[in-house]
């Protein structure tokens, strides 16, 4: 496999890749870096994904545990901090007024939930995977993400109408 | 789209029982202007995923390791530390032999100034001495 070819079978998904470590590691810098490093890994580990019956599912699946182990790095050094100033922000006055904002909203309520909802979110509502690719990538059951993103779109679902109430009265 | 088909499809979607396709009508029937009213909280939801999904990775591609270079200053760093001792050590060793050196002509120069005073005071005792000669011998041969 050549520098082309490998660009070839990368450029469809690369965006994905971005976006779903955006979502985990929620700094754009951060997951510009995550790409990066998981397009490099995938090159230099060429010569196997050709064993690989979807090199996507694959690099999903890489992207996931880099993620993973990048938080849980991090949560011991700094983003501790970073995470609890979030919450705290959560309740303040002024960020409810931001909320209000009705795309910061989702991205907020996305943002709060557990790490494999938020993943699982991601991978179906908005990369639009199906039930049994991202069963695979995830090394889950298809029914226990079923149960999964039911919960997360019911928690999402429950803290709009919350908000929607409050925005009227 | 009508209405009682699409709040099936919510019902659905909240239990995570709709295929893709299903959820794509969805996406649609919320990006489009005419929505329940009752329904309108959701439209933020699904209008998110939509904007969301254009999101681009926009940084090009770097295919070539960026650790290879860092072996090389590495490379470059020991280099420059070894010659940086080198001549340290050189130079410190030509400060020390300047400093012994002075060091020595200083001393020599103290003991020769000290030298030259003794000579001179020896110069005097001798003087004296034959002075006192001629005083204190002349009476022995006078004796004799």
């Amino acid at each position: 496999m050549n520098e082309s070819e490998f660009l070839k079978t990368v450029m469809p998904f690369k965006d994905k890749v971005f976006r779903v470590a955006k979502r985990l590691l929620i700094s754009v810098e951060e997951a510009e870096d995550a790409t990066q490093e998981l397009l490099f890994k995938l090159w230099k580990n060429k010569s196997k994904l050709v064993e690989y019956n979807s090199v996507e599912a694959f690099a999903m699946t890489m992207t996931k545990n880099y993620c993973f182990d990048r938080l849980k790095s991090k949560q011991a050094a700094n983003l501790k901090l970073v995470h609890s100033n979030y919450k705290e922000n959560g309740i303040s006055l002024q960020n409810k007024l931001e909320l209000n904002d009705s795309v910061d909203i989702v991205h907020q309520l996305i943002e709060n939930l557990p790490e494999q909802q938020k993943l699982i979110i991601q991978l179906r509502d908005i990369e639009e995977y199906e039930f049994d690719e991202i069963a695979k990538m995830l090394d889950m059951k298809p029914t226990a993400i079923r149960v999964s993103l039911s919960r997360a779109r019911k928690t999402i679902k429950e803290q709009l109408l919350k908000q929607h109430k409050y925005g009227i009265s | 789209m009508e209405l009682a088909n699409i709040e099936k499809l919510l019902e659905k979607y909240l239990n995570a029982e709709t295929s893709i396709a299903e959820e794509k009508t969805l996406k649609k029937y919320f990006s489009s202007n005419q929505i329940a009213p009752h329904l309108v909280e959701y439209q933020t939801l699904f209008s998110y995923f939509t904007t969301s999904k254009s999101e681009k990775f926009t940084k090009t591609i770097q295919l070539k390791s960026k650790k290879r270079n860092w072996k090389w200053i590495s490379v470059a760093a020991t280099a420059l530390l070894i010659v940086s001792v080198y001549t340290g050590y050189q130079k410190n060793q030509e400060y020390k032999a300047e400093k012994l050196y002075t060091e020595t002509r200083d001393a020599l120069g103290l003991l020769s100034a000290n030298l030259n005073k003794g000579s001179n005071a020896i110069g005097q005792l001798q003087h004296f001495e034959t002075t006192t000669n001629k005083v204190f011998k002349q009476p022995k041969s006078v004796k004799k």
